[in-house]
C-alpha cells in the first residue's frame, strides 16, 4: 500500500534548480532507501516530505506530494500536525541541551499527548525502549543528553523522534557520524520499527541500503534515476547510471 | 635629542629589515634556508630595536634620579628635609632652564651649573652607549644571519616576550590603579570609621568643611555614611533593567529568530547606533525631556515628582543599555546551532516554541552574561544620574524623588575646591573602591554562572 505519493516534485533553491521532476510511491511499513552521489538532492528531497524546506528562507517547492490522499505541498497544510506524523532524524545527532528524560518528552508536552506525569513517563520509557537506549540510561535520565557517546545520542534522537508515535519517521544519513557498532544497533532498530512506520532512510552505504531497505531509489543530479525492489536494483539495476554507482564505478 | 635618537633606532631597524632580507635571498643561492627571507629581516630588525630602546628606556627612567643625587650631595650637611631638599632640587632646575625667577645664591648658582654640565655629560654618555649596543647587537645577528642559524624559533621567542611584556603592562597598571584607591581609601578609613561608612544612613560631606582647623570628629561621623549612595545606585540600576532586560532580551529575539534576512540587516546596525550615542546625550535627553515629562504626568495624576527623578535618570539609562542585552542575546542566540532549530521544527514545534524550549536555554549562559554585564554599565554610569536624578543623596525607595549615586558623588566630591588630605576627597577613593568592589563581584557572578552553565551543556 502506498503511504506517500510524490508527483512530478520540483525544488529550487533560489534561481538554482536542485530537483527535477521526482515521483515516486513509497510504500507503507516499509523501509524505502535514497541513495546518490553527494549533492544530488536527497535530502531535498526527504525535507520535502516533513515540509523542512520551508525553514529555508529561499527554498521553493513545486508539484504535488500526497500522504494518504492528504495534499503536503499546500498552504493549508496544517505543518505542526504533518510533523507530530512524520518524524526526523538528522545525520549529526542534535540532541537538545536538556537532560535525557526532557528530550524524549519534548515532542509529547508539545504536542499535549501525555495528559498525566504516570503516562509521561510511559512514553519516555516505551520510546527509549523502542530506541534500544533504555538500559544504558534509565538510571540518569536526569543527565544531559549532550553528555551521551555519539551511537547513543544518535538513538536519543531516535526515541526523540518516535516518542509521538509517528506514521513516518525520515533519516538523513542516521549513521554517518557512528561506529559499525552503533551502526548495526540502528540497523537493527529500523528493522524493528518497520512493523510499524513507515521509515524513508538516506545513506551513503551501498551495504547498508541493501542490508535495510525493501525499495530503493537512486538520485542523480537532481533528478530519481531508478527506483525499485532493493534486490532489483542492486542485482540487475535497468540503467546504466544505477550499475555504475552500484558497482562503485563513478560518485 | 631623545626623539632623534629614537626615530634612527627605529630607522635603522627598518633598515635593518630589508636588508636581512635580501641576505638572506643571498644565501638562498648557495645553501637551503632556515627560514622564509622575511624571519631574517624580523631577526636583524628585533636585535637591533631591541636591546637599544630597552637601554634607552632603563636609561632615561633612572637618569633624573642619579642627577639628583649628584646634586643633593653638596647638600647634606645642611640638615635639610626631604621636603627642602626637593624645593631646592626644583629651584636648581629651574635656573638651569632659565626659568626661575626668585633670587639667586652663589651656591644655588653653582648647583645649576654642575646639573647642565651632568645633564650633558649624561646625554653624551648616553648617545655613545647606545650607538655601542646597536653596533653590538647588529654585528652579532648579522654574524648569525650570516652563519644561517636558525632563524624562525628567535624569532618567535621575540614576538612572546613583546607580548608578555605588552600583557604585563596592563596588568601592572591595572594593579597600580587599584592599589592606589587602596591606600588613599585606607587613609579615608583612618579619619571615619568603616562601620559608619557602610552602615551610616547620611550622606553629607560638605558638612565636614571647615576652615583652618580640624573638623569635629562627631561631625565626621554623621557626614560619610554611604547607604544612601549604595541604595540609589542599585535602585537607578533596577530601574535601568527594567526598562532594559525585557525590551533588549525580545528585541535579541526578534532579530535572531523572526527577522527577516532584510530586516536583520538593518535593524541590527541602528540598535547599536544607541550604544554609540555618548552618554552626556542622553544625560540631557533626561534631564530636559524626559524629566520635565515625567513630571508633568505625575503632577497630572496628583503626584508629587521633582523635576530630577530617579525614574528618569533609570528609564533614560535603561534605554542606553538596550543595545547591549540586545545585540549581545541576539549574538548569542543566533550562534546556536541550526541543527537544534531543525531538530525542534521537525518535531512539530512551532517558532515561539522552539525559541521559548530550545533556543533560549541554550543561550541563557550567554543572555545571563550580557545583562551582568550591563548591569555592572548601569552601576558605573555616571552623567546620566549626574544630569537627571540630582546630586542630593537622598534615602530613599520613590521612584519620583531624586536620589544621588555612588559615581555621581564622586564627581560632586571632585569638582570645585578641594584639599588632598581632605576626608572629604579621599571619601571619593572609598566610593571608587567600593565601586570596583562591587562591579568586580557581578563580573565574577557573571563568570561562574557562564562557566557552570557552559559544562552543562557541554
Ligand atoms: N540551503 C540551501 N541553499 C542553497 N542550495 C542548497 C541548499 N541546500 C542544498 N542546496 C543545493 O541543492 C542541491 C542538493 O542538495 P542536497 O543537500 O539535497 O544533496 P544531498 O543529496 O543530500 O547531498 P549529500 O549526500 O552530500 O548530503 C545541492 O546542489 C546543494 O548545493
Ligand atoms: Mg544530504
Amino acid at each position: 500500500m502506498s503511504k506517500i505519493k510524490a508527483e512530478n516534485v520540483n525544488v529550487y533553491y533560489g534561481s538554482k534548480q536542485a530537483l527535477f521532476d521526482v515521483s515516486i510511491d513509497i510504500a507503507e511499513k516499509e523501509v524505502t532507501a535514497l541513495i546518490g552521489p553527494s549533492g544530488c538532492g536527497k535530502s531535498t528531497f526527504l525535507r520535502c516530505l516533513n515540509r523542512m524546506n520551508d525553514v529555508i528562507e529561499i527554498c521553493r517547492v513545486e508539484g504535488s506530494i500526497k500522504m494518504d490522499n492528504l495534499e503536503l505541498n499546500s498552504r493549508k497544510l496544517d505543518v505542526v500536525r504533518l510533523r507530530e506524523n512524520v518524524g526526523m532524524v538528522f545525520q549529526k545527532p542534535n540532541p537538545f541541551p536538556k537532560t535525557i528524560y526532557e528530550n524524549v518528552a519534548y515532542g509529547p508536552t508539545i504536542h499535549g499527548i501525555a495528559q498525566s506525569k504516570e503516562e509521561m513517563d510511559q512514553i519516555v520509557e516505551t520510546s527509549l525502549k523502542k530506541a534500544a537506549l533504555w538500559n544504558e540510561v534509565k538510571d540518569r535520565l536526569d543527565e544531559i543528553g549532550t553528555g551521551l557517546s555519539g551511537g547513543q545520542q544518535q538513538r536519543l534522537c531516535i526515541a526523540r523522534a518516535i516518542s509521538v508515535s509517528p506514521e513516518v519517521i525520515l533519516m538523513d544519513e542516521p549513521c554517518s557520524a557512528l561506529d559499525p557498532i552503533a551502526t548495526a544497533q540502528i540497523e537493527e532498530l529500523i528493522d524493528d520499527l518497520k512493523k510499524e512506520v513507515t521509515i524513508v532512510i538516506v545513506t551513503h552505504s551501498m551495504s547498508q541500503a541493501a542490508r535495510v531497505s525493501q525499495k530503493t531509489g537512486f538520485f542523480h543530479l537532481g533528478k530519481l534515476i531508478e527506483f525499485g525492489p532493493t534486490d532489483k536494483i542492486f542485482k540487475n539495476p535497468d540503467n546504466q547510471q544505477t550499475q555504475d554507482y552500484i558497482t562503485g564505478r563513478f560518485g | 635629542m631623545n626623539l632623534i635618537l629614537v626615530t634612527f633606532i627605529i630607522l635603522l631597524a627598518f633598515t635593518s629589515y630589508y636588508f636581512g632580507r635580501k641576505k638572506a635571498l643571498v644565501i638562498q643561492s648557495s645553501q637551503r634556508l632556515t627560514a622564509l627571507p622575511k624571519f631574517y629581516g624580523y631577526y636583524l630588525a628585533a636585535w637591533c630595536a631591541a636591546p637599544a630602546l630597552i637601554i634607552f628606556a632603563l636609561w632615561s627612567v633612572f637618569e633624573p634620579s642619579i642627577v639628583k643625587t649628584f646634586i643633593l650631595q653638596d647638600y647634606t650637611d645642611q640638615n635639610l628635609t626631604k621636603n627642602e631638599l626637593q624645593l631646592i632640587y626644583t629651584k636648581v632646575k629651574a635656573l638651569a632652564a632659565g626659568t626661575y625667577t626668585g633670587n639667586i645664591t652663589n651656591f644655588l648658582d653653582e648647583s645649576a651649573n654642575k646639573y647642565i654640565q651632568l645633564k650633558g655629560i649624561a646625554n653624551s654618555a648616553k648617545v655613545a652607549i647606545i650607538l655601542a649596543i646597536l653596533i653590538f647587537s647588529l654585528s652579532f645577528a648579522y654574524r648569525s644571519v650570516q652563519k644561517n642559524d636558525r632563524m624562525r624559533e628567535p624569532v618567535e621567542i621575540f614576538l612572546k616576550w613583546v607580548l608578555f611584556v605588552a600583557s604585563l603592562g596592563a596588568v601592572l597598571v591595572t594593579i597600580g590603579i587599584v592599589f592606589s584607591l587602596l591606600f588613599e581609601a585606607i587613609r579615608f578609613f583612618q579619619a571615619v570609621k568603616i562601620f559608619d561608612f557602610i552602615f551610616g544612613t547620611h550622606w553629607y560631606p560638605a558638612k565636614t568643611f571647615v576652615r583652618d582647623g580640624q573638623p569635629d570628629p562627631e561631625l565626621m561621623k554623621d557626614a560619610f555614611g554611604a547607604v544612601p549612595l549604595f541604595a540609589g545606585t542599585f535602585f537607578i540600576a533596577f530601574i535601568a533593567m527594567c526598562v532594559a532586560i525585557p525590551i533588549g532580551l525580545l528585541s535579541g529575539i526578534y532579530l535572531s529568530e523572526y527577522a527577516g534576512r532584510g530586516v536583520r540587516k538593518y535593524a541590527k546596525p541602528i540598535i547599536e547606533i544607541l550604544a554609540g550615542i555618548p552618554t552626556v546625550v542622553y544625560g540631557f535627553f533626561a534631564a530636559l525631556t524626559v524629566g520635565p515629562f515625567v513630571k508633568e504626568i505625575g503632577n497630572a495624576m496628583g503626584l508629587e515628582v521633582s523635576a530630577e527623578s530617579a525614574l528618569a535618570a533609570g528609564a533614560v539609562m535603561g534605554v542606553m543599555i538596550i543595545p547591549f542585552i540586545s545585540s549581545l542575546s541576539d549574538d548569542v542566540m543566533t550562534a546556536v546551532p541550526q541543527s537544534l532549530r531543525d531538530g525542534s521544527y521537525a518535531m512539530g514545534a512551532t517558532k515561539s516554541e522552539t525559541v521559548k524550549k530550545v533556543i533560549f536555554p541554550a543561550a541563557l549562559p550567554g543572555i545571563v552574561g550580557s545583562i551582568l554585564l550591563a548591569v555592572s554599565r548601569a552601576i558605573g554610569e555616571t552623567m546620566i544620574v549626574v544630569m537627571a536624578s540630582g546630586l542630593a543623596a537622598n534615602l530613599t525607595m520613590n521612584p519620583l524623588e531624586s536620589t544621588s549615586t555612588i559615581t555621581a558623588q564622586i564627581v560632586v566630591i571632585l569638582i570645585g575646591d578641594q584639599q588632598f588630605g581632605d576626608p572629604k576627597t579621599q571619601s571619593a577613593f572609598a566610593l571608587g573602591i567600593s565601586l570596583f568592589i562591587v562591579t568586580l563581584f557581578l563580573n565574577v557572578i557573571a563568570l561562574s554562572v557562564v562557566k557552570k552553565y557552559r559544562e552543562k551543556y557541554e
